[in-house]
């Protein structure tokens, strides 16, 4: 699946800028970004539910832009489900079957034939006959995979399927739709705002913000490298720590920490400003009565969350002119208490630098 | 014990002062909407000669000759057969209609909607009685005066606006996955409209079908100016012409009423479970 150029714009706002980019055939894709950068309209567009202003859509390089829903072949789970509420499950599982066919007798007992295994797999067997209200969220939502999975489309649109579930069962449906991808091996285009969601399941993954893609790659890429001040704060938990820092000669500064140039920084001129990015599980937070090595700075603990058997420490690190407030994660087996003092450690590998004007990553191909 | 609590919570909140003012206010309310027809089931059973007198408010005996006069020595029979024909092809036709075009308004990309909805709710502030002459005049050009056809016709636009309205509100408050979901599970939006809005809408049809049908039903002036015979007068005419010259049948016009309250009064008692949403629920999380 391609995209070329896709723009969308109601009146004068423009809602998706020019979109590029391909879709590998069975490949589980992630689209991830905030609320209101345009996931679901792009959804909606691949689906045919809407008409994009400018730019093309491709399947196996045949233009599908202007094709009717029904001639595209394309399924697509909602966050909402969108379950047919008068019929059964059996009845909403055979729906697209039999929208598509002319029912006759021989093709009803098909039918039946496929609504049985899809159950099986779905493991929907026992539920054949209830309806929708009847069920409970996760079996709806296995419903719902169901009917879009049944007649074999091209192209699985999912829209932030998992949002509704609580959390034990959205991880087991993670799997869920792993395994299934894996069994049916259909391109699939995954809709989420949770970055957690995209980076365990995407084969690849797109972040999406304002409109635009920001970085398109697998996870890894996008984790350890990412192209721009967004992506790095958006993708990660605890999100990255991101502070203007100054160049100097051999270090750059922010406040109290000083940290050596990484190898990239040789075009960037000393005395400018830099954005700084250091992952929280790249510092590390120790009692302040460890020996200091040279790189460790001293601070102050303002909040703690633990992750056991480690904790997220809010650091508040301070010199004479500047004050940096950072997340860092502590060492094995030390738990800090609000307003202990604490030393804080990095490493030059961890930094992340991007242009505080424009955002992008110094020596990011663009 | 638990339910004993609550019930003696329940008691103990219990004012009897404003209790016995609330009954007061009922008795009161329910006096004025069913006196008058309880005044004609009196009417109805009660012998001529007691009809003009009061008292006795209650007849001394009860006499079936008014609902015989009217059912078999008078055309209120056929003029009820042609009512229901009118009032049933009436709703068909407007729910019909109604439901492409709110389904139109609520659902699919059309300029200039509001404007759309204002000039449908203009039109059924229009007076009846402004457009029945032209309307007269136009089923007279057109061959269609004294038939049922004509008065459907004149019946099913003057109840569209309302019937639109109701279904653009109902086909509303269905989730709009539900319509998308059908149309990427490969259906033309007429078959997405026929098989996954329509069902769940069954409330909000219910309600503008009664609607549809109550004001076809009881609809009288237009039937009065367009039906000149008893092959297509409705049932309302049909008691208005009652009275003779010197005198007024008042145990006939009674028993009438009744007989024609009866149909639609079953209808709304019928339809009540419906007109209970409740039918969407479960088809987005609830």
């Amino acid at each position: 699946m391609r995209i070329e150029g896709l723009e969308k714009r109601i009146g004068t706002a423009a809602i998706l800028y020019s979109l590029d980019l391909t879709v590998e055939d069975g490949e589980f894709f992630v689209l991830v970004g905030p609320s209101g950068c345009g996931k679901s309209t792009l959804l909606h567009l691949l689906a045919g539910l809407d008409r994009p202003t400018s730019g093309r859509i491709l399947f196996d390089g045949r233009d599908i832009t202007d094709l009717d829903p029904r001639e595209r072949d394309v399924a697509l789970v909602f966050q909402t489900y969108a379950l047919y509420p008068h019929m059964t499950v059996r009845d909403n599982l055979s729906f697209p079957l039999r929208v598509q066919k002319k029912t006759s007798r021989l093709d009803r007992a098909m039918i039946e034939d496929e609504v049985r295994r899809m159950a099986g797999v779905l493991g929907l067997d026992t539920l054949l006959d209830r309806r929708p209200q009847e069920l409970s969220g996760g079996q709806r939502q296995r419903v719902a995979l169901g009917r879009a999975l049944i007649r074999k489309p091209r192209l699985f649109l999912l829209d932030e399927p998992l949002s509704n579930l609580d959390a034990q069962l959205r991880a087991a449906m993670r799997a869920e739709l792993r395994r299934l991808h894996e069994k049916f091996k259909v391109t699939t285009v995954y809709v989420t705002h949770d970055q957690s969601e995209a980076l365990t399941m995407g084969d690849r993954l797109g972040v999406l913000h304002g409109g635009a893609l920001r970085q398109v790659g697998n996870p890894r890429e996008v984790y350890d490298r990412p192209a721009d001040v967004f992506v790095a704060g958006f993708v990660g938990y605890p999100p990255m720590n991101l502070f203007d820092a100054r160049m100097e000669e051999g270090t750059i500064t922010a406040g109290p920490l000083r940290f050596p140039l990484p190898t990239e920084t040789s075009t960037i001129a000393p005395g400018r400003m830099v954005t700084v990015g250091v992952r929280p599980e790249d510092i590390a937070v120790g009692p302040a009565t460890e020996e200091k090595t040279g790189r460790a700075v001293q601070g102050i603990v303002r909040l703690v969350e633990p992750a056991w058997p480690i904790a997220w420490v809010t650091v508040e690190l301070s010199d004479s002119d500047k004050a940096v407030t950072i997340v860092g994660v502590t060492i094995p087996g030390y738990l800090p208490k609000i307003g202990e003092a604490v030393v804080v450690e990095t490493g030059r590998e961890a930094l992340h630098l991007f242009d505080p004007v424009t955002g992008r990553r110094y020596g990011f191909p663009s | 014990m638990n339910r004993e609590l609550a019930c003696r919570d329940h008691w103990a909140g219990w004012n009897v002062a404003a209790a016995g003012r609330n009954v007061c206010l009922l008795v009161v309310v329910a006096m004025f909407c069913l006196g008058p027809l309880g005044w004609q089931i009196l009417a109805s059973v009660k012998p001529d000669e007691e009809l003009v007198r009061l008292p006795p408010l209650v007849p001394t005996r009860l006499t079936a000759a008014h609902y015989e006069r009217v059912l078999f020595h008078s055309s209120l029979v056929q003029a009820l057969i042609n009512s229901a024909v009118v009032a049933t092809g009436t709703t068909v036709l407007a729910l019909m209609l109604g439901s492409c075009c709110a389904f139109a308004l609520a659902r699919l990309p059309i300029r200039g909607r509001p404007m759309i909805l204002g000039a449908i709710l203009m039109a059924s502030m229009f007076p009846p009685i402004a457009i029945i002459s032209p309307l007269y005049l136009t089923m007279r050009e057109m061959g269609l005066r004294d038939s049922l056809i004509a008065l459907g016709l004149a019946h099913t636009v003057h109840a569209l606006p309302l019937t639109i309205w109701l279904l653009t509100v109902a086909f509303r408050q269905l989730p709009r996955e539900l319509y998308h979901a059908a149309r990427v599970d490969g259906c033309t939006p007429l078959k997405a409209l026929l098989t996954v809005v329509l069902p769940p809408a069954r409330p909000g049809l219910a309600v503008a079908g009664l609607l549809t049908f109550i004001h076809s039903w009881n609809e009288f002036m237009f039937a009065l100016t367009l039906t000149a015979s008893d092959t297509a007068r409705t049932a309302p005419v049909a008691i208005a012409l009652f009275p003779g010259l010197h005198d007024i049948p008042w145990g006939d016009l009674a028993a009438a009423s009744i007989i024609v309250t009866l149909p639609v009064a079953g209808l709304a008692a019928f339809f009540s479970r419906h007109l209970i949403g409740g039918l969407t629920a479960g088809s987005v999380k609830g």
